[in-house]
């Protein structure tokens, strides 16, 4: 691996420091993808800053105001904790998803992001639950909109001696629920072919719509929503004809490539069924608010 | 760049070693203390060959920093048996022959005895999904899959 400097401040302060230095300074969290990419040449570093023994960094609390995930909270963490698995399933069922044990042992929700990657397994379900992002310098905090963080596949709008702190997802609204699924040709260790991310709150009593997010993934060259499948829903009683127009309208927002994993004719298709498919796990969440599945 | 010192635990042993910021915790392992059990398959994290334990949970060490591993606890294959007596998930992998070249068994009994400390009882769904990360070209994984479900009945007293 070509060489750098390795540090692994335990304060933020003396972080943000370090990553307002001259030259590359990378954030390390798990390093599924930034060693690789070291590695193999992809990224480039002349410092790397482990982060993972910052605490606010490891935040992982239900609070007040929402949930916050620090930037360096390994998937096993957020997989497991009590309070995603009841109010943020769709997450829970992303950070269960991504690589395998090893790699959510160690990769972070937080480097899933920053990463960039088209194809993220988080980034449907926290697109999903309006997630902000928190980003610290030694300038001060910007407060961003998940929808607003990425510039392009591999790119960010962090600027130089910025880090993602953490990534706050407001509480969800009752009767509501969330779901994510992507499709690979295999059982697991796979890259989305497509992946969708549902969040529907309804009206017990109506089954009215009162609030739909629809985000994809492996669909564009950045994460997306699907704001036309988000307006079919909302204000809408919800049946099985109501997503099934749901799913229609989520390919507009799709503009996919033909590539090994699939042709874009394909990933469309996908897109279709996967936001049905998500719907349906809502639902069921919502009606069955047990065994941490869904609430109410 | 300059060295950086690393101070670890190794299979219950304390080391304190000079290495070079840019090492990945398996070149630590196998090229300094020459730990060569654990292996290295793909160097990206797909294979699971090179998966040890850190502070009790399974990593890929190829895409794990040598720094770290500092203040931390690792478990390699050398570190499962205890003063020379296998553990049984060794012992089941042993018996019913879940191994040809060999060279995913040392990751394999990693994850397994991780899995194992988790969830006593795993269906075979259980198993196939918690060792997905350990590739195996050999076996097919059938055997793989019975001696890990002999070895956690062995292991709840059966």
């Amino acid at each position: 691996m070509p060489g750098f400097e390795f540090k692994a401040p335990t304060t933020l302060d003396e972080a943000l420091t370090l990553f307002a230095q001259q030259g590359t300074v990378r954030a390390l969290a798990g390093g599924s993808d930034v060693i690789d990419q070291l590695k193999t040449g992809r990224r480039h570093a002349d410092l790397v800053v482990d982060i993972k023994r910052i605490p606010e960094l490891q935040r992982l609390e239900l609070a007040d105001d929402g949930l916050h995930i620090g930037a360096a909270r390994c998937c096993t963490d957020v997989h497991h904790h009590s309070a995603v698995r009841l109010k943020y399933a769709g997450l829970a069922d992303a950070c269960g998803l991504i690589g395998s044990v090893q790699i959510q042992n160690r990769a972070a929700v937080g480097g899933n992001v920053c990463n960039a990657a088209p194809s993220a397994d988080t980034t449907p379900a926290l697109l999903a639950h309006d997630a902000r992002a928190i980003v610290a310098s030694r300038k001060g905090r910007r407060d961003i909109p998940l929808t607003d963080f990425f510039a392009g596949p591999g790119q960010t709008v962090l600027q130089k001696g910025e880090i993602l702190q953490e990534i706050v997802l407001p509480i969800p609204s009752a009767n509501s629920a969330s779901a994510y699924l992507r499709f690979i040709p295999r059982n697991e260790m796979d890259i989305a072919v497509a992946g969708v991310g549902s969040y529907i709150e309804i009206d017990p009593e109506s089954r009215v719509v009162r609030k739909a997010r629809i985000a994809l993934a492996s669909v564009a060259p950045t994460p997306v929503r699907a704001h036309a499948a988000e307006a079919v829903l909302e204000g809408r009683q919800i049946d099985e004809r109501l997503i099934a127009e749901a799913g229609d309208a989520a390919v507009q927002a799709a503009t996919p490539i033909t590539d090994v994993r699939g042709s874009a004719e394909y990933r469309r298709e996908l897109v279709k069924v996967l936001t049905r498919r998500t719907l349906n796990i809502c639902l069921d969440r919502i009606s069955v608010p047990q065994n941490g599945r869904g609430h109410s | 760049m300059a060295k950086i010192p690393v101070t670890f635990t190794v299979n219950g042993e304390q080391q304190e070693l000079l290495v070079e910021p840019n090492w990945t915790l398996l070149e630590m392992l196998r090229d300094r203390l020459r730990l060569t059990g654990t292996k290295e398959g793909c160097s990206n994290g797909n294979c699971g060959a090179c998966t040890v334990l850190i502070d009790g949970r399974t990593a890929c060490s190829c895409l794990v920093l040598a720094g770290e591993a500092d203040q931390r606890e690792v478990t390699t294959v050398e570190g499962l048996a205890d003063h020379g007596h296998l553990t049984p998930v060794q012992d089941a992998f042993i018996k019913d022959g879940a191994l040809q070249c060999g060279f995913c068994t040392p990751g394999f009994l990693i994850s397994t005895t991780a899995l194992l400390r988790t969830n006593p009882d795993p269906s075979e769904h259980d198993i196939r999904l918690n060792l997905a990360g350990n590739l195996c070209r050999c076996t097919g994984y059938d055997k793989i899959v019975r001696a890990v479900q002999n070895s956690a009945a062995q292991l709840r007293g059966e």
